[in-house]
């Protein structure tokens, strides 16, 4: 569990200004995160709050924003310890920073990993501007309360603002973490409100505070070809020419240093060769660019493609699977046992995280320091990945977060920061690195395709009593490629049993890597889909067959790390809301139910769909319900990621594969191949949050993965046509 | 070349290839950045700016084509109070924020044409502009309440707001 308690240091330092400035240095371990790639240094300040003599108070949020709601979200956990009124808090974000602890955005980790560490932060600065009230007035603390940044003496109505106080406050000794009394959640007033985004006024009004915003004077802009083919190498490219073309600077190869490309790439592998043009504006750059010849080494990976991919996963499908992940009971003998027997082929494609806002990166070279700007999810780790590529210490690099217009998984891994670092470490002035659209799409790490052969037995009441699922991924020998694999708890797992699950892989020359809610984003749609088909044969109600599933006790008695009242409270309660069973629906439409697990959040979905003559869809209307416990820290921004999950599975459901062709290129590189959800396609969308006795836990991707199985039965349910493979364009599907 | 545009009420003259798209004018010749590039290809709509009225895309807008007088995010208001942007903040719109300011300006031209759309006519406006984290239903709500804004029936703010980040760019670094 995240707790600050004795492991940690708090941190106190006046401001030369009269204000305080407070933190923490945070043992890594306290926080589950990296140890620190630098040596904190002990005496110097670590702030999460900062409060002036006018009373501003500032409100520091470590993590990066990639418009999941953290720099809302965070700060609103101190200030509501710290006492303030929301409405004059500040907040700013951090840069990376040893002294912020980790600092990563992923897995959904934040509100988990911060709900006590962040309201800490408050409750100590508030003890600690008690006391110094207390001191000021020579009165008892016990006898002092804080309230709206100001701190009250009870019996005399006497008061100081924070603001007054900070300079006495930050000479008071640091309260004992443990000691701290934290609010009673009954007298929350900012926890728990619909709060709108801290920079909402910004983005309303058009200013610059993206990535791809920054600009500092004398600045050059940037672009980058590389390979169509992953780990392929600059052979020779007409760089002269390309020099004198209108308001080029510069333009140059890089030879690259990627990780050694087996039969799996390394998450994260390095810098990739490639021809860097530098140019007073980037659309010169650009169109520079047009004019690049470039003659390509395009090496191992320019022979595979999607349909060897495929072909090979079904012959592998008809051999003895390489591994075993799991075996309960005794599948085969429960097979031949069953009254009904079934096996399916599913299949889903790679796909790209297509964030708005292409991938870049600002540097500055300058006396042998390294300064960067960059919405990276994983900062830290981007700093080492170029200290060791360019060699350079990891205490000449600074890095800067600006926020990202969007990431879903994509700033999780650092390439085009090493190569904006690569770039301006070769020229003398600062420059900012954007890649085009076609460059993130044709080079992104890739959420992994997948193939599952599945054979499964319900028993004469019902019962779903066998499974066997021999999944094809892609890997080396038992090293999966990046996010390429799958768990030995994934639900059905230990809910049946005779359960087996068997894996064999395919070598792969592709990045790949985590899309929001990985592993779960893919694995839920096949295992709901085949629940789904097993549920019509033991001719059971979908969501009866799935509570009956739910109360298996576990096989063999194994320790199973899944809540089972939990989900099920989830499914009965997006039963209950859509109507499930209990009212007539419109002729045509149909519902459709799936749940799943993922990132300590449990969530069942029930889809409402119609299907024409013609395969045309439409989703009439999704109910999301989510369990991430005792609360909803902010509602506005729960909501949000739950209705933008469902877009989002939308999306992937019916237009987005990445495909590669005969000779490993990427095909698909833009919005028109690779498509998002258009608003007219958009259903109404019904959020509901059920609260359980838990500690809260995060929200930006839980939600995600059963839109797909949910529209997916509700289309069977519809016109009993089985959805096996993504995306559904290509059978034919469209919306209406 | 010489190009003579008027942007946001300001008549300017910039000298670049006639070929290079407006949005790149915008953001790397004026340095005005709200609109943004999103695909380059007139598919996503994060480009999006008013040509005399009319939503354009202006990634696949040749600068020397542009006759109209040019309005981008940072003209829809001067201090954010234009309608359209107060119904995004009332509703609370943006997730990741990037399309949002060409979302708004279609929206602006939508209610410029249809003060009172349905969700249809919603729906028909502002499928040109794609938005990768999902606000499709809270735009909707958006436009319903900026159009009540204009029409002159306020609605209360359903959010709490706080005193917001230091204003505009990101640091500047020192020299």
């Amino acid at each position: 569990m995240m707790n600050l308690t004795r492991r940690s240091f708090f941190q106190v330092t006046a401001l030369s200004g009269g204000g305080m400035l407070i933190g923490t240095i945070i043992e890594r371990a306290a926080l589950g995160q990296q140890p620190p790639q630098h040596k904190a240094p002990p005496l110097e300040p670590n702030a999460f709050i900062r409060i002036a003599p006018d009373g501003t108070v500032t409100l520091i949020s470590r993590n990066p924003e990639i418009g999941q709601g953290i720099k809302t979200m965070l700060p609103m956990l101190i200030a509501e310890e710290l006492e303030v009124d929301w409405k004059s808090v500040k907040t700013e974000q951090a840069d990376l920073d040893a002294r912020y602890g980790g600092q990563t955005t992923g897995g959904s980790r934040a509100a988990s990993n911060n709900w006590i560490p962040m309201r800490q932060m408050g409750a100590a600065a508030r003890q600690m501007l008690i006391s110094a009230a207390a001191k000021q007035w020579n009165v008892a603390e016990s006898e002092c309360y804080a309230k709206n940044g100001r701190v009250y003496h009870r019996s005399t109505d006497r008061s100081l603002g924070y603001g007054e106080l900070a300079a006495v406050a930050a000479t008071m000794p640091v309260p004992d973490l443990d000691s701290l009394k934290f609010k009673d959640e009954a007298a929350y007033s900012i926890i728990g409100r619909p709060t709108l985004g801290v920079d909402v006024p910004d983005i309303v009004s058009g200013k610059p505070i993206f990535g791809i915003d920054f600009e500092m004077p004398g600045m050059l802009y940037a672009v980058y070809e590389k390979c169509p083919v992953f780990g392929g190498k600059v052979v020779s490219a007409n760089l002269d020419a390309v020099k004198k073309l209108p308001g080029v600077r510069y333009a140059f190869a890089l030879e690259g240093a990627v990780t050694q490309i087996g039969n799996v790439i390394e998450g994260d592998p390095g810098l990739e060769s490639g021809v860097a043009i530098v140019a007073d504006t980037w659309w010169a750059a650009q169109s520079a660019r047009a004019k690049l010849e470039v003659k390509w080494d395009e090496g191992p990976g320019a022979r595979q493609s999607s349909e060897g991919f495929a072909s090979h996963a079904l012959e592998l499908s008809k051999q003895k699977p390489q591994r075993a992940l799991k075996e309960d009971g005794n599948v085969e003998e429960a097979f031949s046992a069953g009254a009904k027997v079934l096996e399916a082929a599913y299949s889903y494609p790679f796909i790209s995280h297509a964030p708005m806002e292409p991938r870049n990166s600002s540097a500055r070279f300058k006396d042998g320091k390294l300064e960067l700007w960059t919405s990276s999810q994983q900062p830290a780790r981007g700093r080492a990945l170029v200290s060791k590529i360019l060699a350079i210490p990891e205490s000449d690099i600074t890095i800067h977060l600006l926020r990202a217009g969007g990431a879903f998984g994509r700033g999780l891994t650092n390439d085009y920061l090493v190569e904006a670092a690569a770039i301006a470490m070769k020229v003398p002035v600062p420059v900012k690195l954007l890649w085009t659209r076609e460059d993130d799409m044709g080079h992104d790490y890739y959420r992994p395709g997948g193939f599952h052969y599945l054979k499964g037995a319900v028993d004469s009441s019902g019962k779903l009593i066998a499974w066997r699922n021999h999944f094809v991924s892609f890997g080396d020998g038992e090293k999966w490629a990046n996010a390429a694999a799958i768990s030995p708890n994934e639900f059905p797992s230990t809910f049946v049993p005779n359960f087996g699950l068997y894996s064999s892989v395919m070598p792969l020359v592709l990045k790949t890597g985590a899309l929001r809610a990985p592993s779960a984003n893919s694995q839920c749609f096949v295992m709901q889909s085949f629940i789904d088909e097993l549920a019509h044969a033991a001719q059971k109600d979908p969501i009866e067959f799935r509570l009956a599933l739910l109360d298996t006790p576990p096989a063999g008695g194994q320790k199973r790390n899944y809540d089972v009242p939990r989900m099920r409270a989830v499914l009965q309660a997006v039963a209950d809301r859509s109507g499930w069973g209990k009212r007539k629906l419109a002729d045509g439409r149909a519902l459709g139910v799936a749940f799943q697990y993922s990132f300590q959040g449990y969530f069942a979905h029930v889809a409402e769909v119609s299907v024409s003559a013609k395969q045309a869809i439409q989703v009439h209307k999704m109910w999301v319900c989510g369990d991430v416990g005792s609360q909803i820290i902010n509602p506005s921004g729960a909501e949000a990621q739950g209705q933008g999950a469902v877009i989002d599975g939308l999306s992937e459901l019916m237009n987005q594969e990445i495909t590669l062709d005969a000779h490993g290129h990427v095909v698909q590189t833009n919005y028109n191949q690779h498509g998002l959800l258009r608003i007219r396609q958009a259903p109404q969308i019904d959020i509901h949050f059920v609260k359980s006795d838990n500690p809260p836990t995060g929200l930006g991707e839980p939600a995600l993965p059963p839109v797909i199985p949910a529209v997916c039965n509700a289309i069977f349910a519809a016109t009993g046509r089985r959805i096996r493979s993504l995306p559904i364009a290509k059978l034919g599907y469209t919306w209406a | 070349m010489a190009i003579h545009l008027t942007v946001n009420g300001r008549s300017m003259t910039v000298d670049v290839p006639g070929d290079t798209p407006l949005l790149w004018v915008l953001r790397d010749v004026l340095h005005m950045r709200g609109t943004k590039y999103g695909c380059g290809i007139g598919q996503c709509g994060s480009c999006t700016v008013h040509l005399g009225g009319q939503p354009a895309y202006s990634c696949i807008t040749p600068v020397s084509s542009v006759t109209a007088p040019v309005t981008t995010i940072e003209g829809l208001s001067a201090d954010g109070s234009h309608p359209v942007q107060r119904a995004w903040l009332d509703v609370d719109v943006p997730q990741c924020g990037y399309c949002q300011a060409g979302q708004m300006m279609t929206t602006a031209a939508l209610l410029a044409k249809t003060p009172h759309p349905t969700d249809a006519e919603i729906d028909s406006a502002l499928n040109r502009n794609l938005c990768r984290c999902g606000t499709y239903v809270r735009i909707r709500e958006a436009v319903h309440k900026a159009a009540a804004l204009i029409t002159g029936s306020p609605t209360p703010h359903a959010h709490a707001q706080n005193a917001g980040s230091p204003p505009g760019a990101p640091v500047e670094p020192a020299a």
